[in-house]
């Protein structure tokens, strides 16, 4: 493998690195709002967030990828692939996100809302200085092991024609004939961004531990 | 007697709190029955009675943790509705110490002092922390300001709980078993942090199954059982001459312990 061949596959790393960050942040900031929806206390609202949640944890990625790239396509909207797959991850990590801070909100002693309330903290300094932060601390093994599945799920993207890392990696395996040299190095790719992630996910999660000990 | 009567305006004035006919259910089950009482200011009231009596769902009514589904509250004359605005102003009003501390453990003791009054009263940084030291230093743990909660004591924590109550500035202070939770050891700082307070004027009901302290402040003992007030008078005569069974079977139990 050459020069050139390397360099494709950093680009298509570029790629998979840009989609997993547009999902992460899009989807986080929609997630919130998923999580936030879903402790609403409103039951309405609950309901229809638990809905779309059960819809996107009950199918596959590759399916809500299909739906999104030539659904959108059917009704009119020609998106780039870019945009069609970043629309779809990030509905895809709302509902995970949304599902998984949901759970740390609801992980916050009762007796903090409580205090917060005894004190007239409205919903917004309630949440925003006494409830999230607690809950962030409480999230972070589960958000950054989602996060790392994400990195490891745009992988799907390769089918809808979108050329990241795993499209890149088949292309120039078609093209110089060895598989399992170009995929190892794909593979090592992906590894050398996950695992940090995963070593930087335990240090915060200690981190947080100590400082309130 | 009509449900106005009790609350009527002789003592309008003076008259903190007052509960007329009050009922709380959870579901089926009726957890306060017909509660009525009334709470001068300046009044120190403990409220004991066995678990389950109802004694905390009651203090809890008053800042509306809890909501309560017939009768009336009224505290500081305003009238406690289900409205946002009405709870929380009257939450501005009343202060609440729980017997878990509930300290937020993520903000130092300092900046636990100061959220509420940023937040809530719109205190300038500057003015929250001078309020705050003069709150941590009334209750004597000024020194410890830049720790965090698990880094203190339970008695300590229970004495931060105090002060961030007192930065919001409440004409009432709501006590809910606070020294419950305490290692035996820490139980007389924090009874006597609360006494200083009681000194000071400081309007206070406290759930408390401690009788010294009752004895010591209190301007009236209440006794609860069932959801309803079974006895309410002075200290001296509440513990020498208890009127209900209950009452005497209660202090018996308790004094037995102690």
């Amino acid at each position: 493998m050459g020069h050139d061949e390397f360099l494709f596959l950093l680009a298509g790393l570029k790629w998979t690195i840009g989609l997993s960050v547009i999902g992460f942040i899009c989807g986080g900031i929609s997630g919130l709002g998923v999580a936030l929806a879903r402790t609403s206390g409103n039951p309405v609202l609950e309901r229809v967030m638990k809905g779309y949640i059960a819809l996107f944890q009950g199918t596959p990625l590759l399916m809500q990828l299909f739906v999104v790239y030539y659904g959108l396509a059917l009704i009119g909207l020609k998106l780039d692939a870019w945009v069609a797959v970043s629309i779809g991850f990030t509905l895809h990590a709302s509902a995970y996100l949304g599902e998984i801070w949901r759970g740390s909100i609801d992980a916050v002693p009762r007796g903090q809302t409580e205090a917060a309330e005894a004190l007239s903290l409205t919903y917004l300094p309630r949440m925003r200085d006494v409830i999230l932060p607690q809950a962030l601390r409480i999230s972070l093994p589960a958000t950054i092991g989602f996060l790392v599945q994400l990195i490891k799920g745009t992988s799907l993207a390769s089918i809808v024609g979108f050329v990241e890392l795993t499209r890149a990696g088949n292309i120039i395996s078609n093209q110089i004939f060895q598989p399992l040299l170009v995929f190892g190095i794909v593979g090592c790719l992906y590894f050398i961004i996950c695992w940090p992630l995963s070593l930087f996910g335990t240090h915060l999660e200690r981190q947080f531990a100590t400082s309130t000990r | 007697m009509s449900a106005s009567s009790v609350s009527e305006p002789h003592l309008a004035t003076k008259v903190m709190i007052s509960m007329t006919h009050v009922e709380k259910w959870y579901g089926a089950f009726k957890a306060l029955s017909d509660i009525n009482l009334s709470v001068r200011q300046g009044e120190r009231i403990v409220l004991c009675g066995p678990s389950g009596s109802g004694k905390s769902t009651l203090i809890r009514c008053i800042n509306h943790l809890e909501a309560y589904q017939k009768g009336r509250i009224h505290v500081g004359g305003i009238l406690l509705t289900d409205a946002s605005s009405t709870i929380n102003s009257i939450r501005r009003e009343v202060g609440m110490v729980f017997q878990q501390f509930n300290l937020f453990p993520h903000l130092t003791v300092m900046q636990n002092c100061m959220l509420a009054p940023m937040r809530s009263l719109g205190l300038g940084k500057a003015e929250a922390a001078t309020t705050a030291r003069k709150y941590l230093d009334r209750v004597r743990i000024l020194e410890q300001a830049e720790k965090y909660p698990a880094q203190l004591s339970g008695g300590q924590q229970q004495r931060v709980a105090i002060a961030r109550a007192l930065c919001m500035r409440p004409r009432v202070m709501l006590f809910d078993e606070p020294t419950s939770a305490l290692d035996p050891e820490m139980v007389k700082e924090v009874l006597d942090t609360m006494i200083g307070l009681a000194e000071d004027g400081m309007t206070m009901i406290c759930v408390t199954h401690e009788m010294g302290f009752a004895r010591q402040v209190a301007d009236r003992v209440i006794f609860m059982a069932s959801g309803s007030i079974v006895e309410e008078a002075p200290p001296a005569q509440f513990f020498s001459n208890p009127t209900h069974e209950r009452t005497k079977k209660f202090l018996g139990d308790i004094l037995r312990k102690h």
